[in-house]
């Protein structure tokens, strides 16, 4: 995979001005280097400082394989990677907010909450440690120089090919003192869906933890009444996730049964 | 499947107690029945299919005679899978599929979703005025439709039939200035990535200016019918009480958060498509409660008024300027015109890349089969819909279509405010409480 490789020449990077000459030594080439985009492929960019967190490889171009492509693009492979961590100082009101949080964190030990830090097209996103999240959450709401009173709910996502991290839970928090947003975001594996609900902290989660478990699967520990909230109550599956296909399951109601639309008669 | 058994109405047994179903037929023989168990606690289940429930929502009302002790909403009765049929869809045809989510502020569905997709693809900057000024005249005729549609609703939901036939009266105006400029009265699809999807239609600016001189002299009508009226103020005053403690806890915004005396309003506080640039208040009152939340809905419609005059006056100042981004790679390849046979493509764009030139044929197939590709990331840009902060979470992992499309409702989150507002209260004043939130279930369940 690309992406491995990519991984390791990271590990092996001693200092950020030598990117360009390692990216240029793993791909062969110097195709790319002198236009930093965060966005593209590592084969084809310099890693850009810190993690490169690669998420997916697409391969192809049309979403069609063997005969069927006669594009030549059929043996493209390329890796889906994700804006890297930026590094201090992030500018403007972000540092604020970073140093207010990591104040407080350091005061407790708790040095290690923050995973990364990304910022892309003028976001802020903390990636935070899941068993953190209910301190953090907290920190965010009653910090005089945090004070981000209102939380715009969860949304879940799952990158399936993202080892170990299937799972994401992304939070939207606003500050109406400082009018300021930012974006919170905890990831769980497939094998151990658990995140801490914030329910006790920010009561408006309660439908939307319920919505990210019924979509995804994930359990939010500490929900006072996790069940589905959109979905039947006895609906098999998480309807969300990637590995649930769109369509194809029969409707079932009151011990009745009406086929997925494609297996349906038609009038024809 | 067998036939002998009726699977949507068969008879129910609970542990709980005995269940009488009550579909308005004569009710001596059901309060004789409860008769003898008067003393115990009844659990009444409203909706989802129920007038007064404002839309398809289920109630379930636990009461003491009249005094709801506990309230539990039961929603998701118009999941379509919205978002997971954008998943398979392209960046443009996303819009297609969100617009249909809040059925009564379709524009701003799509709005939030492009502002995300723009964000994405770094051309926020590159918006021409025209769409920015279209989508603002759009957005803002939207929130008097929605807001009338509100007023109308609730008042009939309390039995003020009047207010509901003027509100749907003056909605259809609003409907037919839709009609005019996007050919839709309702599921548009017309604010695209990059811009709109058509210039404004000839005679538009006029039709628009006509509605205006008339709202002027239509919004003073519900003034007039509601504002002292004395029954319709006995209704609601002091009905469905949420303070700004409790809104901001459970995570409320739009009409309700400003009846708290509170001016939230996202226009102001975080502008997007060139709001700072237009003269408007933002509507507060300070009684925390419903009547509060009406007098702010009709306030509103006559700041929509002001812009929606501001963005005439500029339209009429900007004619013929592009509706839509320079950049080719993402802007739609064709334009719809009227031939002969009525509205199509565009005669002169179908002989261009069918008789001219080969690479303008590939570069319109290939836009519009495959779509064009928005690099990895996320963005979330809410924006204020006439229910409060609408937001959402475009995830893209660098391809053709979205990764993951999360929509923040403020129905969704608002009506968990139910159980807050109503309980303690009369079963009557449920029903104004929920009116005075004005959840759309379409955008509750998506």
């Amino acid at each position: 995979m690309t992406d491995d490789k990519s991984d390791k020449n990271e590990s092996a990077r001693p200092a950020e001005e030598r990117n360009l000459e390692a990216a240029k030594d793993a791909t062969g080439t110097g195709s790319g280097v002198g236009q930093p985009a965060p966005e593209q492929s590592p084969e084809n960019v310099p890693a850009p400082v810190g993690e490169v967190r690669a998420v997916g490889v697409r391969h192809g171009m049309f979403g069609t394989s063997g005969t069927g492509d006669t594009s030549g693009y059929g043996g493209l492979v390329k890796a889906t990677v994700f804006p890297a961590p930026s590094q201090k100082p992030y500018g403007g009101w972000f540092d604020e907010v970073a140093g207010a949080l990591e104040a407080r964190l350091e005061a407790t030990d708790l040095t290690s909450a923050i995973e990364s830090v990304v910022i892309h097209r003028g976001e802020i996103t903390f990636h935070v440690r899941r068993e953190d999240l209910p301190f953090v959450a907290q920190m965010l709401r009653d910090d005089e120089a945090l004070r981000f009173e209102l939380c715009s709910g969860v949304s879940g996502v799952h990158y399936p090919d993202d080892t170990g991290r299937e799972l994401h839970a992304v939070y939207h928090f606003t500050s109406m003192t400082h009018n300021r947003r930012i974006r919170v975001e905890v990831s769980a594996p497939d094998s151990d869906p658990h995140v801490p609900s914030l329910v006790s902290i920010y009561p408006t989660l309660d439908w939307h933890e319920r919505e990210t478990f019924d979509m995804f699967g994930m359990i939010f520990d500490g929900h006072p009444a996790l069940t589905r909230v959109l979905m039947p109550d006895d609906w098999p599956g998480h309807p969300q996730r990637k590995d649930y296909p769109l369509g194809g399951i029969p409707v079932e109601y009151k011990g009745g049964s009406i086929p997925p639309p494609d297996q349906r008669r038609s009038y024809n | 499947m067998t036939t002998d058994q009726d699977f949507y109405a068969a008879p129910g047994d609970t542990s709980q107690g005995k269940v009488f179903t009550v579909t308005g037929q004569d009710w001596d023989s059901i309060t004789q029945s409860i008769g003898e168990s008067a003393e115990e606690r009844v659990v009444v289940n409203m909706g989802p299919q129920h007038p007064s429930t404002h839309g398809v929502l289920r109630l379930i009302l636990e009461l003491e005679g009249e005094t709801v002790t506990e309230a539990r909403c039961g929603i998701g009765y118009l999941h379509t899978g919205i978002e997971k049929n954008m998943e398979y869809r392209s960046w443009v045809q996303g819009v297609t599929f969100c617009t249909r989510m809040d059925y009564l502020s379709p524009f701003y569905n799509e709005m939030t979703y492009v502002l995300g997709v723009e964000r994405l693809l770094d051309i926020e900057d590159d918006i021409p005025e025209k769409a920015q000024v279209m989508r603002v005249l759009l957005m803002e005729l939207n929130r008097m439709s929605s807001h009338l549609v509100a007023i109308a609703t609730g008042g009939m939901e309390i039995g003020a039939l009047t207010v509901m036939t003027i509100g749907f009266r003056e909605r259809e105006l609003v409907l037919d200035l839709f009609e005019l400029i996007t050919g839709l009265r309702m599921n548009h699809a017309f604010i695209r990535p990059g811009g709109v999807a058509q210039d404004l239609p000839p005679g538009a600016l006029d039709e628009i200016r006509d509605f205006i001189a008339l709202m002027k002299k239509r919004l003073p009508e519900y003034a007039a019918l509601c504002n002292a009226n004395p029954i319709f103020k006995g209704r609601l005053e002091g009905v469905g009480h949420l303070d700004l403690a409790g809104c901001l806890a459970l995570g409320l915004t739009g009409p309700v958060l400003r009846s708290t005396g509170y001016a939230w309003d996202l226009r102001k506080t975080q502008p997007y498509s060139g709001y700072e640039d237009y003269d408007f208040e933002v509507q507060t009152w300070d009684t925390c409660d419903s009547y509060g939340r009406f007098r702010i809905r009709l306030n509103e419609m006559w700041e929509s008024l002001k812009i929606v005059e501001q963005c005439a006056d500029r339209l009429a100042g900007l004619e013929g300027a592009p509706v839509m981004v320079g950049d080719k790679k993402i802007a739609w390849p064709s334009q719809l015109a009227i031939g002969s046979d009525g509205m199509g493509n565009s005669l002169d764009h179908i002989k261009h890349i069918m008789g001219e030139s080969m690479e303008a044929l590939i570069h319109h197939f290939k836009l519009v089969t495959e779509g064009f590709r928005v690099p990895a990331g996320q963005a979330y840009v809410p924006i204020e819909s006439p229910r409060g902060e609408l937001g959402a979470h475009v995830v893209s992992d660098g391809g053709t279509r979205p990764f993951r499309a999360h929509f923040r409702d403020p129905s969704f989150t608002n009506l968990q405010a139910t159980s807050v507002m109503s309980e303690g209260g009369m079963v009557a004043d449920v029903i104004v409480a929920i009116a005075s939130i004005d959840p759309v279930m379409g955008g509750v369940d998506r």
